[in-house]
């Protein structure tokens, strides 16, 4: 090897390039334990940017159904046309107003003054809050048994997984809304796990990007029942 | 995928066994795991792939103990064409999804990537365990289809319907066989895009102080943009797996065509697109192709200049190339498909982008030559297989012009010439880059050198060897061999054979000559050399911590960079090469 001229093999940052608050990592960081949270994005969890990669994969696992349901139609003579159990409106109904309950929890979350214009404390903003995060999660786990029973509609019909293609997409699309709803739900139990008297910004965080998760599977849901109404 | 993992957590070195070697947060020890896995795998793909040039060079030959394995597949030890087509599909898809998958990018990219960009680990490191130990039972379970029924399926690793989405009617591995492929790969898809999800998220969110998107090394850029190709292939495919699992179990009729008579019985199933699953399959089977090959794109970047002394070209060039590379790999899964009774004006449309993805491919390469050029070059052997990677990639390429070619591949589709093609672009490559990448970080990953001889006579005898397997494959594929036939059934093959005897002892040769690097990878691991912090004088981040670096990556430092990845042959009285974290002003040339 044509040897140069050796750098020193570490150099001393200066100190003032440490001392950097959050980003270079607060004095409990130093040591051997250790923090993701050292990086660009400062005072971002990584979760912010994670959630949103999740919702694009996905987004992008439903696209792939949704364009084999429009190919699978086109090309065959057996597509059944039936009528979608009412159930889900009114499931859909149920999962429009927990997303209004998650968001009334994000706000309860918030510490704001009180009429007295003092900011008001985190355990009462906890407490404030907890209610209306209970309520999301049982409308969402409704919301699962109301696609149950839309199932249990169809089957007395007589229309199964394998009657039909349409019926075949019908309950392969609503399982895995459901399955990934029910993850959701996994979700807010674990921000719940995580409710501490103090309502730091990091709890709001987490509850931010579980809310940007339970969003977007309203979202969803409301595109493949638009979808299921127009093709099934 | 919802639960979000807390911003600060704080853990020290664990110090249980299970939880630092097997269960491991540790993106150093999965990235090992995976490389161990990849090691496993690529020794199971080896051994399938002599089995079957065995059976080609020498139709009647007895294989001992083959019997043992499959009573039905083989018996009295020689292969049935059957099972040839089963040992086929299982070498495809342990090479493609648990070798050139796994190593170069999911290995690679877990070691490498947290450090090169200053983090302490991944984003999510418990998603990351789960990547790993998800994509182990992936593989457990496509193993396990050698060991039920009728042994391992045999629908090639693209698994076309209806052969594949019948069941067991359609043959032997039809049945439990291709039903467990299904259920593997779905698991393999969750495990990658929890590891897509990570790397993505890292890189974002982790890099340390001054490292810009712009300084932060091509290999690091070559996994970015892999990842970002892989979240969105997998989440397309993990779905079709589902469709195809419901198909053979659950008698739905999403691929299987009606009016199917298979071995005489008539099939219950309605009016489903094997197209359809075509179309699935390889939107998400061309971005695979990219899967493997980009990080060893980004690999090569950044070994090249780290031994030519000098900075690659245009490392924005080379950026943009892979980043639009990664874009049109999303535009091309058709040029897969011309003869499957598609639209021949829709050939032509995925002809088009195909013959364009060419462009910035060649860009890489001239400029990856173009670094070469004038370079004090320092051959070892990571830097010979650099320039072997190259030599592969420009050979496979070429091919690649003939098979874009809607009207030229209607000729050449499925004959020997696409089995060359292939190999060379995508297999030898990406295999040229773990390579690469392997004798480049071996002394980070484990304290110590590999031995640099036996690498070099790795890399001849592989290099020399790999041209004789697959050059002559061309002349095969354009003299009319099928590819995928387990004889020579037509006279016209028979005065091939002796041109697949030699194919076949050069593949006995190169697969020999890997047990060099075997001995050297284990025998290095416990009684190489000690490395030194930056044995290579190279410059990005991995190079500023010790060999191998200590649980937290920097021992509690916290990086900051001021340069670029490749400062290399600076003009300076001083130093002839500026690590990132240097603080020094430096001229640039």
């Amino acid at each position: 090897m044509a040897s140069t001229t050796k750098v020193p093999p570490q150099r001393q940052i200066a100190p003032d390039l440490t001392s950097d608050g959050q980003r270079m990592g607060g004095s409990e960081l130093r040591g051997r334990s250790r923090s993701a949270a050292v990086g660009v994005a400062q005072n971002a969890l990584p979760a912010e940017t994670g959630i949103w990669v999740a919702v694009a994969a996905i987004s992008m696992s439903f696209a792939s159904l949704i364009s084999a349901l429009i190919v699978r139609q086109g090309v065959a003579p057996d597509w059944l046309h039936f009528q979608l159990p009412r159930m889900l409106y009114l499931n859909t109904a149920i999962l429009l107003a927990s997303s209004v309950t998650l968001e009334i929890c994000r706000h309860e979350f918030d510490l704001r003054p009180d009429f007295n214009g003092e900011e008001s404390r985190g355990d009462e903003a906890a407490a404030r809050a907890f209610p209306w995060l209970c309520a999301t999660m049982a409308l969402g786990l409704f919301f699962v048994l109301g696609q149950v029973m839309a199932w249990r509609d169809l089957a007395a019909k007589g229309l199964f997984l394998s009657s039909s293609p349409s019926s075949s997409f019908f309950y392969v699309l609503t399982a895995l809304h459901g399955l990934h709803l029910l993850g959701g739900v996994a979700g807010l139990a674990y921000v719940l796990y995580r409710f501490r008297p103090n309502a730091d910004p990091q709890q709001r965080g987490v509850l931010g990007v579980a809310s940007v998760y339970w969003h977007f599977m309203d979202g969803l849901w409301v595109f493949l029942l638009v979808i299921l109404a127009a093709r099934t | 995928m919802s639960s979000p993992e807390p911003a600060v957590h704080h853990h020290g070195p664990p110090q249980s066994f299970i939880r630092k070697y097997i269960f491991s947060l540790d993106h150093k020890v999965i990235g090992k795991q995976y490389y161990g896995l990849a090691l496993i795998a690529v020794l199971a793909g080896l051994i399938l792939s002599w089995l079957m040039r065995i059976h080609l060079g020498w139709q009647a030959a007895a294989i001992p103990l083959l019997g043992k394995l499959s009573p039905t597949g083989a018996p009295g030890n020689v292969m049935t064409p059957d099972y040839y087509l089963s040992l086929m599909t299982m070498h495809a898809t342990l090479m493609i999804f648990f070798v050139l998958t796994t190593a170069p990018f999911a290995a690679f990219g877990n070691y490498l990537l947290p450090i090169q960009v200053g983090a302490e680990d991944m984003a999510f490191p418990r998603f990351n365990m789960m990547s790993f130990w998800v994509t182990f039972v992936a593989f457990v379970v496509l193993i396990l289809s050698f060991f039920v029924g009728d042994g391992p399926p045999l629908a090639g690793w693209t698994s076309y319907a209806p052969l594949s989405s019948v069941g067991g009617v359609a043959g032997p591995g039809q049945g439990t066989g291709q039903t467990l492929w299904a259920v593997s790969i779905a698991i393999f898809c969750i495990g990658q895009l929890l590891g897509s999800l990570n790397f993505i998220t890292t890189t974002l969110d982790l890099r340390t102080k001054g490292m810009s998107l712009a300084r932060m090394p091509l290999s690091t850029w070559g996994w970015f943009v892999t990842s970002v190709i892989a979240l969105l292939a997998f989440a397309a495919l993990l779905p079709a797996c589902v469709l195809l699992i419901l198909d053979r179990t659950a008698g739905t009729s999403f691929f299987s065509s009606a009016g199917l008579v298979v071995n005489d019985q008539v099939l219950p199933h309605s009016g489903g697109s094997p197209l359809l699953w075509q179309h699935l399959f390889w939107f998400f089977g061309h971005p695979e192709v990219y899967i493997a090959i980009l990080p060893g794109f980004g690999i090569i970047s950044t070994v090249l200049p780290a031994f030519a002394r000098k900075r690659i070209l245009s490392s924005r060039a080379v950026i943009g190339c892979m980043v639009s590379i990664g874009f049109l790999s999303y535009m091309v899964w058709g040029h897969h498909m011309f003869v499957s009774g598609m639209n021949p004006f829709s050939a032509v449309l995925f002809s088009l982008p195909t013959l364009i993805i060419t462009i910035p491919a060649t860009i890489m390469v001239l400029l990856w030559l173009g670094t070469l050029y004038g370079a004090r070059m320092r051959y070892t052997a990571s830097a010979l297989f650099s320039v072997g990677f190259i030599s592969v990639f420009i050979t496979g390429g070429l091919s690649g012009f003939f098979l874009a070619q809607p009207s030229l591949d209607t000729y050449l589709h499925a004959t020997y010439f696409v089995v060359a093609h292939f190999h060379f672009v995508m297999a030898l490559a990406a295999m040229f880059g773990i390579f690469a990448g392997t004798y480049f970080w071996f002394p980070k990953m484990f304290g110590r050198m590999m031995n640099e001889t036996l690498g070099k006579w790795h890399f001849w005898l592989t290099f020399i060897g790999v041209y004789c397997v697959f050059m002559p494959m061309h002349y095969l594929g354009l003299a009319g061999n099928v590819r995928r036939y387990a004889a020579f059934t037509d006279n016209y093959l028979a005065p091939l054979i002796p041109l697949h005897r030699f194919i076949s002892i050069s593949a006995f040769f190169v697969g020999a000559a890997q047990l060099i690097f075997f001995f050297n990878l284990f025998w290095s691991r416990f009684w190489g050399a000690k490395a030194t912090d930056n044995p290579w004088e190279a410059t990005t981040l991995e190079w500023s911590t010790t060999s191998p670096p200590p649980f937290d990556n920097f021992g509690g430092r916290h990086l900051v960079v001021y340069h670029g990845p490749e400062e290399y042959g600076v003009d300076s009285d001083t130093l002839e090469y500026v690590m990132q974290t240097a603080p020094e002003q430096i001229k640039t040339t």
